[in-house]
């Protein structure tokens, strides 16, 4: 221990480096897509100036804040080694629900209706949760199982009927088309979805488990984590977050039908995954998952501006996509390299 | 030494369908104690750590903690009565720091339970510190070498104040110096009374840091006693139940033309300028710390990873670079390092796995004979002493000792010129060890060039005709096996100059 007197000096030095690096390679992760989504945006800007009038810039945030919320829900799921597939599902049936109660019951206090979605949307992510966790089927099987349930149930349901905007109330579709201030209401609920969720995932016990499950379940066990009830968590929150979104589709759209957010899934998980969240879990932030969502929502956006062919707006998402992998790869590999050097530095010194 | 144990097991029992894995399990732990535990495998140590852990259940019989009976219902009953089990391959989170390591669940919290990140990096640092070691403890557990890895693994131990350790072959992965700093870890804890039962399978390392020593055999305790009473061999006789001929039955082997040939191999920042040569019936050993280049070496001449610089010639013949069919046609065989991950395919048949190099030989028209691949894999199950139940069996059920055989066994079946084997004998069993090391040396018999990386100093010295040392990417000495001392090895593995004799 003696030899040792000197020893924390220098740990602290290079403790404080390592932090730094890995910090700094988050926020890498993070500044880049706002980079990227400031160049965006300032190109775009520059060949269609409209395009950064407040009306448009205020239709980007509109547009990526359902995302961003699923997002969110999503990013709990796959930290966890797990995916949830079915929000799209989930959404259309929480906002077809929301819709139609407010059609037939027109004084329902909106509070109400909408805790309704976040429950049954909660209800659905709960079955995911236990099939996945009690019944232990892959949560790719499980959710892609009730992505066609949860469709079929909400065609069952609407019986090929549609709720339109003149059936609710206003003060509810204020909710999707006003602001605050200037900012969008939408935009203001999904920023404070994000970042309480955000900083669950962050600075508490139960959100540093979901870490922990998806770095390594084994290890996780052994350190006393209830896995199976952190799992079943993350899916009763990812359900219950797509039932909000449900919720404020019908107050941003009017319009609900069973199609309502059909292919939502993909982008959503797409928008995590743009945002740095691993796949194989373990590694990710909800905040890089909703800036994500909005740059993929922008780029949409953007095309559709310089009036480029959808398929090229499809195959735009795609290569943003093998993009972000092929950083994520990259700079996961020379961080790799880092540590090793780092710690072989330490063991000859 | 107190008088009470602070750990005990009573007759434990523990069966898994018809295989009784625990029949008669006594154990006795005291602070301040360091117990070992030796067996061969399958002799019921792993299952008895599982049931000290909490991982298992007893059939029967009795656990006390401290004089009290207990039972584990999940590994947290047991980190709650203080007992911590560090486990071969550290179980940590590669993406979460070394302080979230350590405090995972038991995260120390601030206002409205938010974790206090300032605490926890102090807690742990200073955990790390008392330990001795220099370890960051905000650096992600990612790129830490696995002796770094078990040191995290000792520190999550402190932090919850565990009175028993038990560590499960913790030295299998780890060089000489680093076995080193887990000894000085261990009479640490010793001395502030924690108990250690410490498994290994290298007796020297059992004398070595052991007070009192236990023996298993088939399940039942078969010896107790202090390792001052005790010698090596009497040690070996009641682990195997019988006298064990030599445990390094090294032929002599006509030695012949070079076989395989290495010239000037060279990767950027990994290994430079490595030359030699293995000529027929030869063993040659790469001798070396962990991490001096040995394995990268070997996976550079198998064509693995693609060498910066040199070549490889196999009977003359120049191989080209970075392509393993082109090694294997020329008749190189490779026996990775890491069974698990590398040398099998774990949730394949054992019979799937031993003929998997062959599957070409065993097909016709693009479709795999069964009948021809169950004949194959039957015959060097036999010739090879394979223990399995079925051979339609995961590989993955198979002690590890037996894991190995089947990965000899598919390389054996190309019949190779040149057989690369690295670490061949890591945590296997006494038994087993001796018998892979018959075949490594009737191999040679036959002419075959044998290229044996090993970490063990009594596995190089008893088997190898030459010994060849590595130090930091270069090679560092060449010794005769008449010259081959422990001395002389390690000073060339640790950068000293060699001496005249060399």
């Amino acid at each position: 221990m003696s030899a040792n007197a000197a020893a924390p000096v220098g740990v602290e030095r290079t403790g404080e480096r390592a932090r730094r690096l890995t910090e700094t390679v988050f926020r890498v992760r993070e500044l880049g897509i706002v980079g990227a989504l400031a160049l965006l945006i300032l190109v775009t800007g520059i060949l269609e100036p409209r395009f950064l009038h407040a009306d448009s810039l205020r239709n980007l945030a509109l547009n990526a804040s359902i995302f961003a919320i699923l997002a969110a829900g999503q990013t709990l799921v796959i930290v966890t080694r797990n995916v949830d597939l079915s929000v799209g599902s989930v959404l259309a049936l929480a906002a077809f629900m929301t819709g139609q109660t407010l059609a037939d019951h027109p004084g329902t206090a909106i509070p109400v209706v909408i805790l309704m979605a976040i429950g049954l949307g909660a209800a659905c992510g709960l079955l995911n949760g236990v099939l996945v966790t009690f019944g232990r089927v892959p949560a790719l099987v499980v959710t892609l199982g009730t992505l066609y349930i949860f469709r079929g149930l909400a065609f069952l349901w609407t019986n090929g009927r549609q709720v339109n905007a003149e059936k609710l109330p206003d003060s509810f579709l204020n909710i999707g088309t006003g602001s605050v201030l200037g900012i969008p209401t939408l935009a203001l609920i999904a920023f404070v979805v994000v970042v309480i969720i955000g900083q669950c995932l962050r600075d508490f016990r139960a959100g540093r488990e979901l870490y922990a499950i998806g770095s390594n379940p084994d290890a996780a066990r052994l350190a006393g984590v209830r896995s199976d009830r952190r799992v079943l968590a993350a899916f009763v929150f990812s359900g219950a977050l797509a039932g909000l979104g449900g919720a404020l589709f019908t107050a941003r759209f009017g319009t609900v039908d069973a199609t309502a957010g059909t292919g939502y899934e993909l982008t959503v998980i797409a928008s995590a995954v743009v945002g740095g969240v691993a796949i194989f879990g373990g590694i990710g932030s909800v905040y890089g998952a909703a800036l994500g969502a909005l740059l993929l929502g922008t780029i949409t956006s953007s095309l559709i501006v310089l009036k480029v062919d959808a398929f090229w707006q499809q195959a735009a998402i795609g290569a943003l996509l093998l993009l972000a992998i092929a950083f994520d790869r990259f700079v996961g590999l020379r961080l790799d390299a880092a540590l090793r050097q780092r710690s072989a530095r330490r063991a000859a010194a | 030494m107190s008088d009470r144990p602070v750990l005990s097991l009573v007759r434990a029992t523990k069966s898994y369908g018809a295989v009784h894995a625990l029949r008669d399990g006594n154990i006795e732990l005291r602070a301040g104690e360091v117990r070992a535990l030796v067996g061969e495998n399958g002799a019921g140590k792993s299952t008895l750590v599982k049931l000290l852990g909490g991982v298992i259940r007893l059939d029967d019989g009795e656990m006390l903690v401290e004089g009290e009976a207990v039972d584990f219902h999940s590994p947290t009953a047991a980190r709650d009565a203080g007992i911590a089990v560090i486990y071969q391959e550290p179980t940590l989170f590669p993406d979460l720091s070394v302080a979230e390591n350590v405090v995972m669940g038991r995260h120390p919290l601030g206002a409205l339970r938010r974790i206090d990140r300032r605490e926890m990096d102090r807690e742990v640092q200073g955990l790390l510190d008392r330990l001795g070691v220099r370890l960051d403890a905000e650096r992600p557990v990612r790129g830490l070498s696995i002796a770094d890895q078990q040191i995290v693994e000792i520190a999550k131990a402190l932090s919850f104040d565990a009175r028993v350790l038990i560590m499960d072959e913790p030295t299998a992965a780890l060089s000489g110096p680093e076995v080193e700093r887990l000894f000085g870890v261990v009479r640490t804890l010793q001395q502030r009374g924690a108990a250690v039962l410490f498994i290994s399978h290298r007796l020297e390392e059992v004398f070595a840091i052991g007070d009192t020593i236990t023996v298993m055999r088939d399940g039942a305790v078969v010896h107790d006693a202090l390792t001052a009473d005790i010698t090596s061999d009497e040690v070996v006789r009641r682990m195997v139940g019988r006298d064990l001929g030599a445990l390094f039955p090294k032929e002599e082997a006509a030695i012949g033309a070079p076989t395989l040939q290495v010239h000037r191999l060279t990767r950027e920042g990994v290994f430079t300028d490595v030359s030699f040569e293995v000529r027929s019936g030869e063993i040659v050993a790469l001798a070396g710390l962990v991490g001096a280049g040995r394995s990268e070496v070997a996976r550079a001449i198998f064509g693995i990873d693609r060498p910066d610089g040199g070549h490889v010639e196999v009977a003359g013949a120049r191989l080209p670079k970075g392509r393993p069919t082109a090694a294997m046609k020329a008749g190189i065989a490779f026996v990775p390092e890491d069974r698990r991950q590398q040398g099998l395919v774990m949730d394949l048949s054992v019979a799937r796995n031993a003929t998997i190099t062959r599957l070409r030989a065993l097909s016709r028209l693009g479709l795999i004979r069964g009948v021809a691949e169950r004949r194959l894999a039957e015959e060097w199950a036999e010739r090879l002493q394979l223990r399995f139940h079925r051979l339609d069996d995961a590989v993955g059920t198979l002690s590890g000792g037996n894991q190995q055989k089947v990965v000899l066994a598919k390389w054996l079946a190309t019949e190779p010129r040149v057989m690369i084997v690295d670490e061949p004998t890591r945590g296997i069993d006494v038994g087993t060890k001796a018998e892979v090391h018959r075949l490594l040396s009737e191999l040679a018999g036959r002419g075959v060039a044998v290229l044996m990386i090993s970490s063990e100093l009594p596995e190089v010295l008893g088997m190898a005709d030459r010994v060849l040392v590595m130090h930091e990417g270069r090679i560092s000495g060449e010794l005769s096996r008449a010259d081959a001392d422990e001395e002389r090895v390690m000073r060339a593995a640790t950068g000293q100059p060699m001496d005249a004799a060399a």
